[in-house]
């Protein structure tokens, strides 16, 4: 199975502000109820574009087309849903830049190859600057240097080996590697009394 | 030997190898499923031509979207009707152990593990819901996972992870009356914040947690994921084995025998490495209620709901302002008070047997106030029926509650059970996020069971201690 190799995204950006922004606000629950995971973008941030009555950032039609979701601290903390960085994706993103991401989220996000980097608050709020200025400045993720770059700036961006690994060297869905290590599993598993006898 | 964690201990029983991107490719020896987020992984499944490679490994259960009043199919939601039928012909296509709604047995995935005795020390457990941290009450390592990950577990009964850190939580002394697990996990969420304990797995002891029972335990480390760690988990002791006995799915005759001596070693090294330490006093934790918009936005029953002109940093205001704004809650005024629409007694977090029996103790004789809408709903058919055995059911319908069929409910309203525009609910579930409870413009009050029943009878927030006379 040969993935692509993920190494730098450009597009333009959208600023979605907030710190501990939950998978329930990323998508609702019920939107979850569906056997696929097409069509959920609809249900991105759905119930916060409700209440914003078309005013959020993502309604805002001169960031229509954006590839780089912009956001806060502990984005995607919650619920383990899949679904969530699912209809980032779906909804057009490529990449997310923000301050932290909650745990499952990051994990989630990295096995269906959409990056999630991290930048200090500072540079976040100079890229979220620059692209409210300009919403359609082109903004580069770049993973090979680890920078964020937009508008002649370049900022540092931080991510866990572990996943920048898998996304430069497309081995981001770990099916391939996980089903070549069976015979080792068969070992392991036959050491412990609890899986290897017949419940 | 050097000491060594429950947690290094059980990663390194559960290590098959390390990848190419550093990660170790991790046995899940447990694996529980149930409708919302395993039909897509079963289609991954289909799409690439793999097949389950453990059937006799994974266990599924229906609990998300099941109604908790109509219980014959066809269901009224057609989408729901769809899942839960997609769920049952996966499971006999692949061979997995299915407790349906005729089993007698269903209930809340994170109910029905410990319960048919699944759920055991020194194991690996993964499902794909964030409150699979529960299981981790038995000495279990134990953490959700997405759908993706799903799909590895049925085809490799493995998954890509990286270790994490292990921050012990003491909780010493004693809880004051009135004061239970559910408050030390909402105290701890608070003091700790809601990314506190993200890239850690929680090892929660101390003397409050030797005493605490198998359910207690349950309902802290259920909310770990609310604390932002993964897994939270308790070492096993003679409490754990002592529930385990007898269970369908525990060793049985010399096996038992041979299982207890491997948990018994399992727990954690005396002087074994941590890479924090946090010890709480148990007498400091007070009836703790959610008035925000996350499960660290709590306070003691006796404080006051935080004014933005308060807060210690420009951060804490904004999260302060925005809270109050969805909340529609005056800083500054006290928590108590506070009228409620729904009381809502259930979810994997509280529904369990102990949690009924407590409350029925005090409910007894009184009456959910006028204009309350009250729900309890039990977390498995077998809690619900050791209740109508015991008569809780009926001190419940008594008191003005409606006493449902087991589900996850109202906790994340993915069923018919949900709140009706701006009502505020006071919930003894684990999520207080905007829209959690099926409303876009829902609100949401996590708090103990008896906090829950204290609100229902009075219909305002209430001190527990005071309406019950608990001394």
């Amino acid at each position: 199975m040969a993935l692509a190799k993920i190494i730098t995204i450009s597009g333009r950006g959208v600023v979605v502000p907030g710190n501990d922004i939950d998978t329930d606000r990323i998508i609702p629950a019920r939107f979850l109820k569906c056997v696929t995971f097409d069509g959920l973008a609809a249900g991105l941030f759905a119930d916060d574009r409700k209440a914003a009555g078309g005013g959020h950032p993502l309604d805002d039609p001169r960031h229509q087309g954006a590839a780089i979701l912009i956001s806060g601290a502990n984005f995607g903390c919650g619920s383990s849903r899949e679904h969530a960085p699912q209809a980032i994706r779906k909804a057009g993103f490529r990449a997310v830049v923000a301050e932290g991401y909650a745990e499952i989220f990051f994990g989630n996000a990295t096995n269906i190859g959409l990056p999630c980097v991290s930048a200090a608050r500072a540079d976040l709020q100079r890229v979220g600057q620059a692209v409210a200025a300009d919403p359609a400045l082109s903004v580069t993720v770049d993973l090979a240097a680890m920078q964020l770059r937009f508008g002649g700036n370049a900022v540092p961006l931080t991510m866990r080996d572990s996943a920048r690994d898998a996304l430069v060297n497309g081995r981001w869905d770990a099916i391939g590697e996980l089903l070549e290590g069976l015979p080792q599993v068969a070992a392991v598993a036959g050491r412990l009394p609890y899986v290897s006898a017949p419940a | 030997m050097t000491p060594r964690s429950l947690f290094e201990k059980v990663w390194a029983d559960h290590t098959v190898r390390q990848l190419a991107n550093g990660q170790t490719q991790l046995l899940i020896g447990t694996h529980l499923i149930h409708e919302v987020t395993s039909p897509q992984a079963f289609g991954m499944l289909r799409d690439l031509g793999l097949k389950v490679a453990m059937p006799h490994r994974t266990f599924a259960t229906v609990d998300h979207i099941v109604p908790t009043d109509q219980r014959t199919e066809p269901f009224s939601d057609p989408l729901a009707d769809e899942m839960i039928k997609a769920l049952k012909k996966n499971c006999a296509e692949h061979g997995i152990t299915y407790f349906d709604l005729n089993s007698g047995r269903q209930g809340i995935v994170h109910m029905v593990g410990p319960e048919q005795g699944i759920t055991q020390p020194g194991t690996t457990i993964a499902c794909g819901d964030s409150h699979t941290s529960t299981h981790g009450a038995f000495g279990a390592i134990a953490f959700g996972i997405g759908t993706s990950q799903v799909r590895d577990v049925l085809a490799t009964q493995t998954i890509s992870l990286s270790p994490m850190k292990v921050r012990r939580i003491n909780v010493t002394g004693r809880l004051r009356p009135g004061v239970y697990a559910k408050d030390v996990i909402l105290h701890l969420i608070r003091t700790l914040g809601v990314n506190g304990g993200t890239g850690y797995a929680y090892e929660y002891g101390g003397e409050v947690f030797d005493r605490f029972s198998m359910e207690e335990r349950m309902t802290v480390c259920n909310m770990s994921i609310e604390g932002g760690a993964r897994a939270g988990y308790v070492n096993p002791d003679e409490t754990t084995f002592a529930y385990l006995k007898d269970r369908p799915y525990a060793p049985q005759g010399a096996a038992w025998d041979e299982a207890v001596a491997r948990w018994r070693a399992v727990a954690s090294d005396p002087g074994c490495h941590y890479d924090d330490v946090v010890t709480l006093r148990g007498e400091d934790i007070p009836p703790t209620v959610t008035w925000g918009i996350n499960p660290g936005q709590g306070i003691g029953i006796d404080e006051n709901i935080p004014a933005p002109q308060a807060a210690g940093s420009a951060d804490e205001r904004t999260a302060i302002e925005e809270a109050l704004a969805y909340m529609k809650l005056p800083g500054g005024a006290p928590i108590k008070g506070t009228r409620i629409d729904v009381a809502f007694l259930g979810s994997c977090t509280n529904a369990r047997l102990s949690d009924f029996k407590e409350v029925a103790a005090y409910l007894k004789g009184r009456k959910v106030a006028p204009g309350i809408k009250a729900i309890a709903v039990p977390g498995s058919q077998l809690v619900s029926a050791v209740c109508a055995e015991l008569g809780i059911d009926r001190v419940f319908r008594e008191a003005g509650f409606e006493w449902r069929e087991a589900g996850c409910s109202m906790c994340l309203a993915m069923n018919p059970d949900k709140l009706v525009g701006d009502q505020i609910c006071a919930s003894s579930s684990n999520r207080n996020f905007k829209g959690r409870q099926g409303s876009p413009t829902g609100r949401t009050l996590l708090m103990s069971p008896v906090m829950v029943a204290a609100a229902a009878v009075t219909g305002a927030v209430a001190d527990a201690r005071e309406v019950f006379a608990v001394n």
